[in-house]
């Protein structure tokens, strides 16, 4: 099953490594992985999403926890919650293509941030479905290149993960 | 500053070996005499030491080496320490920061090497910041599930001429890690429940109860509910082992009885175990009509490789206190009829094997019969250490441990080599108490070099070395499974001990026939200053039974090379 855990983690050098080690080491699953500093710097909030069993994800949550520098983390989908992920793609824009493509990224409701007599970049951001939808929809054939920031995500409503 | 703290963390002894990066913290030493230095002959052995201490008391064993070889060549004692959860503060050396990252000489990023064999590592950037990181060590090891820590100190933190305010702390407190105190009260009532009506319980204890110090607590209420009980290869000494109400240990090379009760219960409590591998067999197997309940002071080890019914997360000697108090005012008691009918079919499991051994009068020493010596002429007293192999079985099959931290062995990483070193570590705190080395000829020669430690120190160990003149365990897996074809499990060309045990300066005893076995033992014993070297010469072709039988349950065990249940 697919989840996202979200972890609130002390902003030191090697807290990352610990994380990104564990999973290897233990045999987990990372399939995407974002980590920025929070509004309290001696915070970064790490955002991993992981697939494996319920007994899996339950281990996962565990030996994340025992991590000294782990100061709190949340299984987001658990409970009702907001997942973005930002993606960059840079595609073929050539002839009739132009417009195509232009009426595409509309639909998807996403920005051309830069533009050349033959290329586009465009910006779109929505969950990860919607990013592989336009990836589908645009065709890998004039793809020249995709960036994908990875899964961030935070619960809906009252919740928030915080000291 | 290092030794500084050291001091004022009552530290007695540190294990070490010096080299570049190290040397302000030596020159350090020099310069005062609250904190000893033992100096090892590899790095291994200094961890080994330590952890023997820790094991022993409890407290953590601390070790100093340089940074490159001298960190690396302490990895396995440090995995060593990680995986049975031993207290241990390892200090490195490391290159000065300006030359971090540059391959430098002896240059090691021990922070990345580390990482998955420490609970922590912690390296030091301000030397300002030293008092405090050290007693982070030292708070870290020894709470909670206790584990090595390691602390990287480039040489540059440590420059003598620099001056720093030096206030050490009295507390560490953070806000990331807080160990349980208590275990939560209604599922202990809930546990108890269970227990008291329970028709067929056993007791499955860990190496958790004497980490936790909770034999006292868990003896008093196995008595009081009148339980069977079983323990694992880590919590040999926990309960003891004399008592009529205790099976021997469980698991792959446990008693008949202890296996057999396990599968057959219908409730299992453990306390302080982490339902290893060697312990469960198969998992999908393991004990089909028992519910579980589960203390655990880690929380990740409970339903990690087998589902419990009831986890209770604490500390396990306030768990059973909380667990005895709701026992004594329980207005039920235990089930006396069903108990009683559960001991008679536990006693007819004993008659089945009880731990013989074929024994042919005109033949070889059998291993199993030096350690019956060995228990007979310590009075069954001893600090027993042991290496990794059938040895280790052997001694802790046969010998009858009935207090805690006195059998010290390797039993998660399996290390070779740990026995002697974690002996002498034991020995240099104990000096009144015997300290015996179990090994076989193959682990002792993983790190012989230390007698001549021993000889610097005056550490009168006394070894046991079992030499069947093969890798034991080796060969025994060997021939059940690969048809006897015993690749590189013989040791063709073997020192003869006795000379290099006198070329280190100790005494040597060599031991081919068993009326020479006693008198030989109670020789070694006499000789109370003097390290002695028993070479007894055993059995080759002897296994280590039970032994159950791969990928079944708990039930399934070969009882000798011909006999499988």
């Amino acid at each position: 099953m697919r989840r996202i855990i979200s972890v609130l983690l002390e902003n030191e050098p090697g807290a990352l490594s610990r994380v990104v080690g564990l999973f290897s080491q233990r045999n987990y699953n990372i399939e995407t992985l974002t980590v920025a500093p929070t509004e309290d710097p001696t915070l970064s909030r790490l955002t991993v999403m992981t697939t494996g069993s319920d007994r899996v994800i339950e281990q996962i949550t565990k030996q994340l926890n025992k991590l000294i520098e782990v100061v709190k983390l949340v299984d987001l989908t658990e409970g009702a919650h907001i997942e973005r992920e930002l993606m960059l793609i840079k595609v073929k824009a050539t002839g009739s293509q132009r417009a195509e493509i232009k009426r595409t990224v509309d639909i998807f409701r996403g920005q051309i941030v830069d533009v050349t007599s033959t290329v586009y970049t465009v910006q779109l951001v929505g969950n990860s479905d919607k990013l592989d939808a336009f990836i589908q929809a645009i065709g890998t054939g004039c793809i020249m290149e995709v960036v994908r920031s990875g899964v961030s995500g935070i619960a809906r409503g009252e919740k928030v993960l915080s000291l | 500053m290092i030794v500084r703290s050291l001091q004022d963390e009552g530290v007695e002894y540190i294990y070490g070996y010096p080299g570049g990066a190290a040397l302000h913290i030596y020159d350090a030493l020099f310069r005062q005499d609250k904190v000893k230095h033992v100096l090892v002959r590899h790095e291994q052995a200094a961890t080994h030491m330590a952890d023997g201490y820790a094991r022993a008391t409890g407290k953590a064993g601390v070790v100093l080496v340089t940074s490159g070889p001298g960190a690396t060549n302490a990895v396995t004692g440090i995995a060593t320490a990680f995986m049975d959860s031993i207290p241990m503060v390892v200090l490195c050396g490391q290159v000065p920061t300006t030359l971090i990252g540059e391959d430098a000489f002896q240059e090691t990023d021990m922070m990345g090497v580390s990482r998955p064999i420490v609970k922590h590592n912690l390296s030091v950037r301000d030397p300002q910041k030293i008092p405090e990181i050290i007693k982070t060590a030292f708070y870290l090891a020894q709470s909670g599930r206790p584990g090595p820590v390691v602390v990287d100190i480039p040489k540059d933190m440590t420059t003598p001429n620099e001056r720093y305010e030096y206030v050490y702390p009295k507390k560490i407190k953070l806000r990331s890690y807080n160990p349980p105190v208590r275990g939560h009260a209604g599922q202990i009532k809930k546990a108890v429940d269970l227990m008291l009506a329970a028709k067929r319980p056993v007791i499955y204890a860990g190496g958790g109860v004497i980490l936790g110090r909770a034999s006292a607590e868990l003896t008093e209420m196995t008595r009081l509910l009148g339980f069977p009980i079983t323990n694992t290869l880590m919590g040999i000494g926990c309960y003891p082992a004399t008592d009529k109400q205790h099976l021997g240990w469980l698991g792959m090379h446990g008693t008949y009885e202890a296996n057999m009760a396990m599968h057959h219960s219908d409730l299992i409590i453990a306390i302080g175990a982490r339902f290893d591998d060697r312990v469960t067999n198969a998992t999908e197997k393991f004990c089909p009509g028992a519910k579980i309940i589960h203390v655990d002071i880690d929380p990740a080890s409970i339903s990690k490789t087998v589902e419990v019914d009831v986890p209770i997360v604490g500390p396990v000697d306030s768990v059973l206190k909380d667990m005895l108090a709701l026992i004594k005012e329980a207005k039920a008691a235990v089930d006396e009829d069903a108990l009683s009918a559960w001991w008679r079919q536990i006693d007819e499991w004993r008659k089945v094997h009880g731990m013989r051994y074929h024994k042919d009068e005109n033949g070889p020493i059998k291993p199993q019969e030096v350690i019956e010596a060995l228990y007979q002429v310590t009075k069954g007293d001893a600090y027993v250490t042991s290496d990794v192999g059938q040895h280790q079985m052997f001694a802790a099959q046969y010998y009858k441990f009935d207090k805690p931290n006195r059998w010290i062995n390797s039993g998660g990483l399996g290390t070779m080599g740990f026995g002697l070193p974690a002996a002498m570590g034991i020995k240099l705190n104990f000096p009144d108490e015997e300290v015996v080395c179990v090994t076989g000829e193959g682990s002792i020669q993983m790190n012989i070099q230390e007698l001549s430690t021993c000889k610097q120190y005056g550490l009168p160990v006394k070894i046991v070395n079992l030499n069947n003149q093969a890798l034991g365990m080796v060969k025994q897996w060997q021939d059940m499974n690969y048809e006897s074809r015993h690749s590189q499990s013989y040791m063709e060309s073997l020192p003869d001990f006795m000379k290099l045990v006198d070329a280190y300066g100790h005494v040597g005893i060599t031991v081919k026939k068993r009326e020479e076995l006693i008198p030989a033992l109670e020789k070694a014993f006499a000789m109370k200053d003097r390290l002695v070297f028993l070479d007894i010469y055993v059995d080759p072709t002897e296994h280590v039974y039970p032994m159950q039988v791969a990928r079944g349950s708990m039930k399934d065990m070969w009882l000798s090379k011909t006999e499988r249940v």
